[in-house]
């Protein structure tokens, strides 16, 4: 595989075998264009990783291509060692990968019960009911209400809260915070640290640059389909003029 | 005699009666439809060949290997059912990404064919097929005479249709449905395998086809064009009921078989009719039909 990333000296502490996903030489296309281009990264497991850049960067769609959601897609995607290349995404799923979409993904037909028991058990380990209900009291109090009836907040709790049932222990976070009040962000960002904490792992694309250097590890900057940049947390305070100017803060 | 507005009640009830038996081939022929046009956005036009085919597989079942009437109630839907996944797999499947006119037009298509080949083998005329011993004769409700089997079929189009409620409403495997129907992608990104989901639910519309097909056996001739009426009826009934919507195919089908019935007593020279007059009706003012959710 052609690893052209140009700044490949990752910075990480652990070694190459607490590699949970491994990312490397990644093209996708949306119809003729060509979206992606040689995207290579990496995330531990237990680690936070942000993939932080414009609007319109490629952040969503570098989690939709890991996902299988994204076709064509070439290039190398390794999870726990596996090749998710040639995969589609119900099979990736089952492989304990769990994604929370930046439009939230609530079905608004079913009711909230239904969206939380929803996607299917794809490992042990997953959060019983209760502990879901405790980290998110407002979604036990609307369990029969219909998923459009519920407000941005509760529906991107649900998103989160649905994938925590499965025991997927890799969860791909597509803007949590996005269009959300300051309370509600607090509580997201409460939910992620929890989740750092029992072990997750967790890839985050972000807009909300204050969010991301709160929760993340480590720091990709995505542009114009590439990955262009890398910053542990401990380099982001040195370089932030220079992770602003990307970002265009 | 009780008469009513110079209707004799007995003519009227013989008319609800034969109302509700038409209302429940409407209702399971509709609810397939619905079910298919709901998840995979399909308008299977050749709903009423599958219905034929029911019927004829149950005859052909009875005439060449002796299958009984309550086996072949089974049997023939299963297998139509099986040929409706096969047809999805190879014919519908590459059409999937199209606009729906493309797959209106290959199951019209198809219809032709179906209809065609079993002309060609079977001929116009209608074929036989016996009531099962034990439904034969009649009650005396008092006001009237209730042929046995057809109490049976509207008892078994009312479980029938529950059942599927049921099944789609209120089961974890009809939450998946309802799921792909509303967001495929997000579904099979929790794991769910769709296609194969949407394979089974065009199976499972067939197969309601098929099971109307059977219970028609013996009231109606079996004959290669019993499909082509009763298709066009069914279709003014869902877009009545509202595209799509379960409650609607069901409560639409039952009502509207009513309302034929009920025509055919006070103006009977309006009863073939009066179905596409509320269709029109409601296409006036409520276009997206009486259950139907609003675009």
């Amino acid at each position: 595989m052609t690893h052209t990333n140009e700044k490949s000296q990752t910075m990480a502490d652990a070694t190459e075998a607490d590699i949970l996903l491994d990312v490397a030489g990644l093209n996708g296309w949306y119809g003729e264009s060509h979206v992606l281009h040689d995207v290579a990264l990496n995330v531990h497991k237990g680690e936070v990783v942000t993939l932080l850049g414009r609007n319109g960067a490629g952040k969503t769609t570098t989690l939709k291509a890991i996902m299988g959601l994204l076709k064509p897609r070439k290039g190398s995607i390794r999870f726990n060692g596996t090749q998710l290349i040639d995969l589609p995404a119900r099979t990736i799923a089952r492989m304990g990968m769990g994604y929370v979409p930046d439009d939230r993904g609530i079905f608004g037909s079913l009711s909230v019960l239904e969206n939380l028991l929803l996607p299917p058990k794809v490992a042990d380990g997953g959060f019983e009911l209760s502990e879901i209900y405790e980290l998110f009291p407002n979604i036990e109090e609307r369990l029969t209400s219909y998923g459009n009836r519920l407000s941005g907040g509760e529906q991107q709790m649900l998103s989160i809260a649905r994938i925590l049932r499965t025991g997927a222990r890799l969860i791909l976070m597509d803007e949590p915070t996005e269009g959300l009040a300051p309370v509600i962000i607090h509580q997201i960002g409460h939910t992620v640290r929890r989740l750092k904490q029992a072990g997750f792992t967790i890839l985050l694309v972000e807009q909300n640059f204050r969010f991301a250097r709160e929760m993340a590890d480590r720091h990709y900057i995505v542009q114009e389909g590439r990955i262009i940049d890398e910053f542990h947390k401990d380099e982001v305070a040195a370089n932030l003029e220079k992770i602003q100017c990307y970002l265009g803060i | 005699m009780m008469e009513l507005l110079g209707i004799s009640v007995q003519a009227l009830l013989g008319q609800v009666l034969l109302g509700l038996i038409n209302g429940s081939f409407y209702a399971v022929l509709s609810l397939g439809l619905a079910v298919i046009f709901g998840l995979l956005n399909i308008i299977n036009f050749a709903h009423g060949a599958l219905y034929m085919m029911g019927a004829f597989v149950a005859w052909m079942l009875l005439t060449y290997v002796g299958m009984p009437f309550w086996v072949a109630l089974v049997v023939s839907p299963l297998i139509v059912g099986g040929i409706g996944m096969i047809i999805e797999r190879t014919m519908l499947r590459p059409l999937h990404d199209l606009d729906h006119l493309y797959s209106l037009l290959l199951t019209f298509g198809l219809t032709l064919v179906i209809v065609g080949l079993f002309q060609n083998f079977y001929g116009v005329s209608g074929k036989p097929y016996p009531i099962p011993a034990a439904l034969t004769g009649a009650v005396n409700l008092g006001f009237m005479f209730l042929p046995i089997y057809r109490g049976f079929i509207i008892a078994m189009a009312v479980i029938i249709c529950f059942a599927t409620w049921f099944l789609i409403e209120r089961t974890r495997l009809g939450s998946y449905l309802r799921a792909a129907t509303e967001n495929p992608e997000m579904v099979s990104a929790f794991g769910i395998n769709v296609p194969l989901l949407v394979t089974l639910t065009y199976g499972f519309g067939v197969a309601l086809a098929a099971f109307a097909g059977v219970l028609a056996a013996p009231i109606y001739s079996v004959n290669p064009v019993m499909g082509n009426d009763i298709i066009i009826v069914v279709f003014a009934v869902i877009v009545i009921g509202g595209m799509g919507s379960i409650l609607g195919a069901i409560l639409g089908g039952f009502s509207l078989g009513l309302v034929e019935g009920l025509t055919k007593v006070f103006y009977p020279e309006a009863s073939t009719t009066t179905i596409f007059i509320i269709m029109a009706l409601v296409l006036l003012l409520k276009p997206s039909g009486i259950f139907g959710r609003e675009v």
